[in-house]
């Protein structure tokens, strides 16, 4: 057997595939496919490239969307914010002066840079994909090597379309069997941060496979590699297979004619062969997961919607006591309350995590024909103007704003909360997004994570339930 | 970028696990265009009540912490959100050392892009830390890049352990962009092979 076929892991043939310069006691030189800029972490790059008299290097490998900022509510007002203004004006001037396709508010194709992305067909298969942002890894899930950076990194990045990096090393998390009835992409993946921890992935690409990971649609997929950053690793990846090829095929910026079977013929060539090794390996049975509902002020806190809030006595690790105790009295739980007996003040139902058609269908199935509960207030933000066009053309919109939910213009939103969408101090919020953080919606606010069914269902019973028993 | 050599400084000692970037500096003042200025808006909702009065309580704001420049901490030191905000604002508080058993890679990553040194221990050397900083207030430690030791010249000193070229870079200010640009005709030569840009 020549060198050549030595059997490789998804993450090994993409990485082999985009070495510029490998630097023995270095970091490699990586070339970058595809880099998607928005307005939070982008200015200080582009002033670095002013200042230092740079070019970038491929101006056309560059994307841009304005998304955390943007006002979720009438788009012909102004922005009421002249800081939040002053960003995205700037990252509009940016782009416009070194050339750099940008899909502004007022464009149907604005939204959440995670969302239009994959949705305008920019995300493929075996891409190296980055952007200033932690859940770029939510682009995994077309089986791509796509990871967060820092401000310096979007600069290196716009001024040699390559970055350097030390090689991750490589962790299966494989799910054996098939997800029940009522059990999400979400629940799996908040199943699976809460056993290995929100350090667990920490040095890590992470290749999500099983039978658990094979019927699931591109959008579920989606959830689950976004949330690979909340388990410490950088990447999260699922192989390509058909159900990528038939989700991209007409995508605008996808390969077309010719070029089109070309690419599926690479595409098809990525997955991870038979025998090849990942630097670990854990085993997990899709029977043990429940739908899932955080209890604490990281992702990693977390517990069957049929279990009781831990108490900080049910761990061993001291630090592990603290944390908990700590996270309790941010969330207001004394610990040992049934979680169904949560009672809520918001709903928040979309970001990158959740917030595409799919995620709005299930969200809808739900609330249809019942009515948000009357100490609750309850919204829906879709994640680009396309899904909020598609969404409206199912009569999706409708069901919602029966039901008494809010329906919003497309963005980050209540996600974390730097637009005017927030929780008031002490509101409890059954949220679809992928932070519990303290203050992450709003200072004071407790957020709870759960899936867009789950949230649908909160808002309706105005505690958690298990949507399970939802008739 | 600032080289990093060594440093003697105040120690002031965190005594959480997970501290995120949302915490170290929150959303509403990522809305900024500048780098600069982010060491006011550090830790926002810790240094202060919500009536806006100064926290008392807070580790950061006892006199003991004043002027510090190492931070000590526990596991998983910057998760959560890439924003480079947070090296920056630690810095431009007056931190250039984090010290942690573990820390998220992107802000680890981002440390050294600024400067900063943030050095890796394990769970019991970083507990005796924690015990020494208690008794010994303002605690003072050195953190020598040159021979990757920190001590606190009181029979605590330790190894640590940081990537060769990293520490080349930090120890000598070396600007990313320029290293790499001086390869730039392996770019070109991967661009031209892959048809990119022709
Ligand atoms: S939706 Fe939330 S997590 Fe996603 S990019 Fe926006 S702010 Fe970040």
């Amino acid at each position: 057997m020549s060198a050549a076929a030595k059997p490789r892991t998804l993450f090994e043939k993409i990485w082999d595939a985009h070495v510029v310069h490998a630097q023995e006691g270095r970091q490699t030189i990586l070339y970058i496919d595809l880099q998607l800029v928005h307005e939070v972490t982008s200015a200080q790059a582009f002033e670095g490239l002013r200042l230092a008299g740079r070019k970038v290097r491929r101006p056309e490998r560059t994307i841009a969307t304005a998304d955390h900022n943007v006002p979720t509510t009438d788009r012909s007002l102004p922005i009421a914010d002249p800081i939040s203004k002053q960003q995205i004006d700037t990252l509009r001037n940016n782009c416009q002066e070194f050339g750099i396709t940008h899909y502004d508010m007022g464009d149907v194709r604005q939204g959440i840079v995670h969302v239009i992305g994959p949705e305008l067909g920019y995300t493929q298969p075996g891409m190296t994909i980055v952007c200033g942002d932690s859940h770029t890894s939510t682009h995994g899930a077309f089986g791509a090597l796509a990871f967060g950076i820092g401000t310096s990194e979007v600069e290196h990045v716009l001024a040699t379309q390559t970055l350097l990096q030390y090689k991750p090393k490589t962790l299966e998390l494989r799910t054996d069997g098939k997800l029940g009835r009522g059990v999400t992409a979400k629940d799996l993946v908040l199943y699976l941060i809460g056993q290995i921890t929100t350090d667990g992935g920490t040095g890590y690409c992470l290749e999500f496979t099983g039978e658990a990971l094979k019927g699931l649609t591109m959008e579920n997929r989606m959830t689950i590699c976004n949330m690979s950053i909340e388990a410490g690793a950088r990447a999260g990846m699922i192989a390509p297979d058909q159900t990528t090829f038939d989700y991209l095929k007409g995508r605008p910026f996808a390969p077309a004619g010719a070029a089109w079977d070309k690419a599926v013929a690479y595409w098809k060539t990525l997955p991870t062969d038979p025998g090849a090794k990942y630097d670990k390996s854990l085993v997990f049975q899709a029977a043990d997961i429940a739908p899932q509902v955080t209890w604490g002020t990281n992702p990693g806190q977390v517990a069957a919607i049929t279990a009781k809030i831990p108490r900080p006595g049910d761990f061993s690790d001291p630090t592990d006591q603290k944390t908990t105790a700590q996270s309790l009295e941010y969330m207001g739980l004394a610990g040992g309350e049934p979680i169904t007996d949560l009672k809520l003040d918001r709903v928040f139902i979309g970001s990158c995590t959740n917030a595409r058609i799919e995620d709005l269908r299930a969200a809808a199935e739900v609330a249809k024909g019942k009515k948000v509960s009357g100490h609750v207030q309850a919204m829906v933000v879709p994640g680009s103007g396309q899904v909020k066009v598609q969404a409206e053309s199912e009569g999706l919109d409708k069901i919602f704003k029966e039901a008494g939910f809010d329906w919003r213009e497309a963005g980050c939103s209540m996600c974390l909360a730097m637009n005017p969408d927030k929780l008031a101090p002490g509101e409890r919020c059954a949220s679809t997004s992928n932070r519990n953080f303290e203050g992450r919606q709003g200072k004071g606010g407790r957020t709870h994570l759960v899936s867009p069914a789950m949230a649908a269902a909160a808002a309706v019973a105005g505690h958690f339930v298990d949507v399970r028993d939802w008739e | 970028m600032k080289p990093f050599t060594t440093l003697t400084g105040t120690t002031v000692a965190l005594d959480r696990a997970n501290i995120d970037t949302d915490q170290i500096i929150p959303k509403q003042f990522l809305k900024r265009i500048e780098r600069t200025g982010f060491g006011e808006f550090l830790f926002w909702d810790w240094m202060r009540h919500d009536d806006g009065t100064v926290n008392e309580e807070f580790e950061l704001n006892k006199p003991y912490a004043k002027g510090a420049s190492i931070l000590l901490a526990r596991r998983n030191f910057g998760s959560g959100s890439s924003r480079e905000h947070a090296p920056w604002a630690l810095e431009d508080f007056g931190f250039r050392v984090v010290v942690a058993p573990s820390y998220a890679d992107i802000f680890y990553n981002n440390c050294f892009k600024n400067g900063m040194l943030p050095i890796h221990l394990s769970e019991e050397q970083v507990e005796e830390l924690f015990q020494r900083e208690a008794k010994h207030r303002p605690y003072q430690l050195t953190a020598d890049l040159n021979t990757c030791t920190l001590s606190d010249g009181h029979g605590f000193s330790a190894k640590f352990e940081v990537e060769p070229f990293r520490r080349h870079c930090l120890l000598n200010g070396l600007d990313d962009i320029g290293l790499t640009l001086e390869h730039e005709s392996k770019i070109t030569a991967y661009e031209t092979a892959h048809g990119i840009g022709v």
